[in-house]
């Protein structure tokens, strides 16, 4: 719906522009960090913090930073930066500036399959944490395939509106199956699955972190090192087919990479939607179009946007904890209905 | 946007007093296989008697006044309404994409029951509507100012966005509510979407506002058919358009408001039965809307009772299970209108 006109596209900022806009969104991560710990329940001064970090905290101070906040603001930072590359991807390869996972329903059909394992295991039982990213990938991989299947036209093929609209709507069949699966579940597993669906990263521990952490560093350079092709391809399909690009081929390749992104950050989050939206697009007004540039802020701000959400689900309305799925969404869905009504046709 | 025959209009008027006819049957006998069906079998004869002869010693007797009966009449208003209201929204809109769930009337209600839920506990079924009342209109009212609001105006996929980004918003919002006042429990049936624990009490306040609605709807069909022509061919044909888009605004608030505060979002019955209707009567909406009403009815205690008998004794959600059937029928239509996209 909304096309980067081509001169928009080359619009090439500054690199020292770029490293700057990335230093100082390095050090707003860094403010919310020292002020994450200083807000909750249990808190931490900026100078307790200071000292544990020094080795020289009580023993209840280390505690609760390295097995409590440390574990939280790591998932949120790597599944901010997660969502946030993978809306980048998306947005890119199809040129439409409302992909993002979460919206595509991609987000919702890993969440699935998440659901339906934990769901099989007894509360007590561990859960294999290192399996989840694995089983979420497989339900967001097969979602984003029947996605793209349903909105494939062999005259026109793939139409970015339709792509949405059809995500939308798979998204919400998605939701209806959940539904009917949850009944099936005890009082305490619906607690968890309803938690998990609202996006909650607050029961995280340092298995969360191993088992995401793979992927995010796994996949992070392999999308740097494709952001000169995403640069060619966001001139549209023809100029770089023109270019002697395989278009088709890479754009799956990158797909998939994106729905990796995507599922194994949502397979330790929950359902965090908007992040793959708002990242990209408000580092595009930062740093311009050019990916070297755009993927790297992007994660950042997506980073940002997640420690944010998070800091303020503990803090706004005390003694609940908003799941930061939720504060997303509030911070989100405005955005999106802002970018939407901007949108020239 | 719609087909090409709505470029005139030409009814069909014995073909359509049939199929109403005939739809009208099928609900009657839906209705007492419902009543009949369930967890406990009820013989039909003693439906008939219930209802007839009722007898307060009976045990079947009182399980079908008490907890079928009013079940079942609650399908029967709550999709009507539903269906109604989403004929309306596509006459006056020209979408084919409207419905309630889509456009935020759904989302906005279910916010203002959350509201009323945590902050006027208690409150009387009565308010709890007209509470449902304004929220439908304030999201409905979302919705459309931010889709005109864009440039190049309003498209059905603006609006579906629009609609989704809204429902987002304010799930989210009821959903914190929810847990900050912790009232999960008591409206967590309600969300699921369910015509299990509808009342008598309900029914009754309910019954004046929907019947009203219904009747004000047809009395207007026929403005809303001139009006599914184009503002500019209505006005011509001597429509006050204003007057007719105002009328027609409130009864679609009033009867997604009221099928809202009984059974929960439900979505996809507005979506689904006008274009079925609209198949089988043509489309003069002096037709299209009593013959939606009763199919819509028909849908929802289908529905209801399909809840009830596929996993004994649990209960399959009826949002849940008329979304299955309403999302492909939303694809088809979604990628039917590419021409537009």
């Amino acid at each position: 719906m909304i096309r980067e006109s081509i001169p928009e596209a080359l619009k090439i900022r500054q690199k020292s522009t770029g490293w700057l806009v990335m230093t100082v969104l390095g050090l707003l991560i860094i403010a919310m960090f020292v002020l994450s710990m200083n807000t909750g329940f249990i808190h931490l001064s900026p100078l307790e913090l200071w000292e544990t970090l020094l080795g020289h905290g009580t023993a209840k101070q280390e505690l609760i930073l390295l097995q409590f906040r440390l574990p939280r603001i790591v998932i949120s930072v790597l599944v901010g930066a997660g969502l946030a590359l993978s809306g980048c991807i998306m947005q890119g390869i199809s040129r439409n500036a409302l992909a993002d996972s979460g919206i595509l329903g991609i987000n919702a059909g890993a969440g699935l399959v998440v659901v339906l394992f934990v769901s099989t295991y007894s509360i007590t039982a561990e859960v294999p944490k290192f399996a989840l990213p694995f089983l979420a990938l497989l339900g967001g991989g097969a979602t984003a395939a029947l996605i793209y299947t349903l909105s494939y036209r062999r005259d026109g093929g793939i139409q970015p509106t339709r792509l949405i609209l059809t995500g939308i709507a798979v998204g919400a069949g998605i939701s209806s199956a959940m539904i009917v699966l949850m009944l099936k579940l005890s009082e305490q597993n619906y607690k968890l699955v309803s938690l998990w669906l609202a996006g909650n990263i607050s029961g995280v521990t340092w298995r969360d972190v191993v088992s995401l952490l793979p992927w995010i560093v796994i996949l992070i350079p392999y999308v740097f090192t494709k952001s000169r092709f995403l640069n060619v391809l966001s001139l549209g399909e023809a100029r770089a087919k023109g270019l002697g690009v395989s278009v088709s081929r890479e754009q799956l390749k990158l797909l998939a990479v994106a729905v990796g992104l995507a599922a194994s950050s949502v397979s330790v989050s929950g359902g965090i939607g908007f992040v793959g939206l708002i990242g990209p697009h408000l580092a595009r007004r930062l740093v311009g179009s050019r990916h070297e540039l755009l993927l790297p802020t992007s994660a950042l701000i997506g980073s940002l946007l997640v420690i944010t959400a998070d800091t303020l689900g503990r803090w706004v309305l005390q003694p609940t904890e908003i799941p930061t799925g939720l504060v997303v969404a509030i911070i989100g869905s405005p955005y999106f209905l802002y970018l939407l009504a901007k949108a020239k046709n | 946007m719609m087909t090409k025959d709505s470029q005139e209009v030409h009814s069909r008027p014995f073909a359509a007093s049939g199929i109403i006819a005939l739809s009208i049957i099928l609900l009657v006998i839906s209705i007492f296989l419902a009543i009949s069906l369930g967890a406990a079998d009820i013989k039909l004869s003693v439906v008939w008697s219930a209802i007839f002869h009722f007898d307060s010693s009976n045990i079947e007797h009182q399980t079908i006044m008490e907890l079928r009966l009013p079940r079942v009449l609650g399908g029967v208003m709550v999709g009507a309404s539903f269906a109604v209201a989403g004929a309306i929204m596509q006459g006056l809109t020209r979408n084919p994409m409207a419905d309630s769930g889509l456009l935020g009337l759904n989302s906005g209600a279910g916010f203002a029951m959350a509201i009323c839920f945590a902050f006027f506990p208690g409150l009387s079924f009565m308010y709890l509507m007209l509470c449902t009342f304004v929220g439908a209109g304030i999201g409905a009212g979302m919705v459309y100012g931010i889709s005109s609001l864009t440039r190049g105006g309003m498209t059905p996929v603006r609006l579906v966005l629009a609609g989704a980004a809204l429902s987002a918003l304010f799930s989210a919002l009821s959903e914190i509510i929810t847990l900050h006042f912790n009232i999960g429990q008591s409206i967590a049936f309600w969300y699921a979407g369910g015509v299990a624990g509808t009342k008598w009490s309900q029914l009754l306040i309910m019954f004046p506002w929907v019947v009203a609605a219904l009747l004000g709807a047809i009395i207007i069909s026929r403005s809303i058919s001139m009006l599914s022509l184009g503002e500019e061919i209505a006005k011509g044909l001597g429509q006050r358009t204003k007057v007719v888009r105002l009328v027609a605004t409130i009864l679609v608030l009033v009867l997604a408001g009221s099928a809202v505060s009984v059974v929960g979002p439900v979505a996809f019955v507005g979506l689904l039965i006008p274009h079925l209707a609209r198949y089988l009567v043509g489309v003069d909406y002096r037709w299209i809307i009593p013959c939606s009403a009763v199919l819509g009815s028909l849908l929802v205690v289908l529905a209801d009772l399909s809840a009830r008998i596929i996993n004994p004794p649990q209960e399959v959600p009826i949002g849940a299970l008329i979304s299955l059937i309403g999302i492909p029928f939303f694809l088809y239509l979604a990628n039917k209108e590419r021409r537009e996209l």
